[in-house]
């Protein structure tokens, strides 16, 4: 059963209750969309160069994958999840979803010209509001921004994160540097300062390999390996004491399974009871920290069997870290209703909407 | 009379002598057995503590680990060296624990070494049993075992 589509099942069979789904797309149509909200040089900048958007995109989310779009979700000559009206008719309305995290991930990153990256996140992000937040109030949006440059970055927060729309910044997974490390500071103390959510997305175009150990040669291995880059991106923002300097924060983590979390935390909690002296900043066993400051979508699941996903949950140690997610309009055939049902009780409720509703004060 | 005798105490009262003063300068250790057990005791900055010579996580040798002082910090770029603060730590995983109380530093309620109580004495003459101290006027390392120190 694919439970994103509904199929074989009612909404109401499925869950009866509230849902919140914690991550669901907006592709920006074309570049051409977003001129209008663009200062004129970079629309004679991309004109006179034959520029047609970022690169990263396409690498990120190759068009024609399986994983990129659902068949079903796929639209005719626009990109899929371009629309409000196609997100309205394949979730918002079937689902009857209180409330949606839209994430837009344009790949702006991978644009190399500090400024031009700069102006084309600020016209996403007008765009985002135009077309989508303004228009629907059941979608609370990510802001995005020229991650290459923090300070940037920081004043793109500073500029549109007061919108009442806005409850995340978004940032990719893959980065050139450690997001814990203090270059990237900047960012977290506008996204304390804006009161709104770090959220971590599959994509980013980092010089470096996706894997630590050099290229995969495949998209198979790139997008099944990512996990090790979210391990990374956690642990380094626990190490460097990021949580310490901003005990606000609150970091979401998209597209990445969970199933891995509890294992990563047995090890690093064992680490850091010997060598804690070297990151004194971190003043108690990271699992908690994790705990207090991060949170999980379940798209994917990547949990296995009934009763091995039963097993992870309960090594999770806390019913507070799963957002559920449809991840539209990307595609992961996760089975909703089993795992619905190895969830404790009185835990559906809270992965279904009411975590997501606390982390995003929705 | 306080004097070591030769018929063994209760056990929570155990007393022994270990070591002259002069034997024990600041920064040094010795591991003796008391009672059949290994017990380390040190002199740091001019105070003396003991430390079963055995880890509570894996029985590793801990009284050969290092003594350092608390690195402390308030946030990322904060790092501070607290020399007010002891702990032993142990050679096979870092375990650090609090050489005043035995507290590990990240699970104190939960997790710490064994400690015993260490005090100086001038002990009263004559004495019989300890051939050692032939000197009445001399200082001695005293250590108690099978009294937990708290």
């Amino acid at each position: 059963m694919t439970t994103a589509l509904l199929e074989d099942t009612t909404r109401a069979r499925l869950w009866p209750g509230k849902v919140i789904d914690a991550d669901v797309h907006a592709n920006v149509p074309s570049l051409e969309t977003l001129f209008r909200y663009q200062d004129q040089v970079w629309v004679q900048w991309a004109r006179e160069r034959g520029w047609s958007g970022p690169s990263g995109l396409n690498t990120a989310y190759p068009p024609n994958a399986p994983t990129t779009a659902r068949d079903a979700w796929r639209l005719d000559g626009a990109p899929p999840a371009s629309s409000l009206a196609a997100l309205r008719s394949h979730i918002l309305d079937p689902w009857d979803v209180e409330r949606a995290v839209l994430n837009c991930y344009y790949a702006i990153d991978s644009l190399r010209h500090p400024d031009w990256a700069a102006a084309v996140a600020s016209a996403v992000n007008d765009w985002l509001i135009d077309e989508w937040l303004d228009k629907d109030p059941r979608l609370a949006g990510s802001l995005v921004v020229p991650a290459r440059d923090p300070e940037a970055a920081a004043r793109e927060i500073d500029r549109v994160g007061g919108h009442p729309g806005f409850v995340q910044v978004l940032l990719p997974v893959r980065s050139e540097q450690l997001y814990g490390q203090r270059v990237y500071h900047p960012i977290y103390e506008a996204v304390t300062r804006n009161d709104l959510v770090l959220g971590l997305h599959w994509g980013g175009t980092a010089d470096g390999a996706p894997s630590t150990s050099g290229f995969p040669s495949w998209y198979v291995e790139e997008y099944a390996a990512e996990t090790q880059v979210y391990a990374g991106q956690l642990i380094s923002m626990i190490a460097e004491g990021v949580l310490k300097k901003f005990p606000t924060l609150r970091v979401a983590m998209f597209e990445c399974g969970f199933s891995w979390i509890p294992t990563w935390g047995w090890r690093m909690n064992k680490e850091w009871k010997g060598l804690r002296r070297e990151i004194p900043w971190v003043d108690r066993p990271p699992m908690d920290l994790i705990r207090e400051h991060f949170r999980f979508s379940v798209a994917p699941i990547d949990a296995g069997s009934p009763a091995q996903m039963k097993k992870i949950i309960e090594w999770l140690g806390t019913d507070d870290l799963l957002m559920f997610a449809t991840d539209y309009p990307h595609r992961h055939d996760d089975d909703i209703a089993e795992f619905l049902s190895v969830l404790p009780e009185g835990m559906r409720p809270k992965v279904m909407a009411e975590t997501a509703r606390a982390w995003y004060r929705l | 009379m306080t004097a070591p005798s030769d018929q063994a105490p209760a056990r929570r009262d155990r007393r022994h002598v270990v070591a002259r003063t002069d034997d024990l300068p600041p920064g040094e250790r010795m591991i003796v057995e008391l009672d059949g057990r290994q017990v380390g005791v040190f002199n740091i900055d001019g105070e003396y503590f003991a430390f079963l010579h055995r880890c509570p996580h894996m029985a590793g040798p801990l009284c050969h680990g290092d003594v350092i002082g608390l690195v402390t910090s308030d946030g990322p770029g904060d790092v501070r060296l607290d020399e007010g603060r002891k702990f032993l730590t142990c050679p096979l995983h870092g375990w650090e624990f609090d050489v005043r109380t035995g507290q590990s530093y990240f699970d104190p309620k939960k997790i710490r070494a064994r400690t015993f109580p260490v005090e100086v004495e001038r002990l009263p003459g004559p004495y019989k049993a300890e051939t050692y101290a032939v000197s009445v006027e001399g200082d001695y390392v005293i250590v108690h075992t099978g009294k937990r120190n708290r």
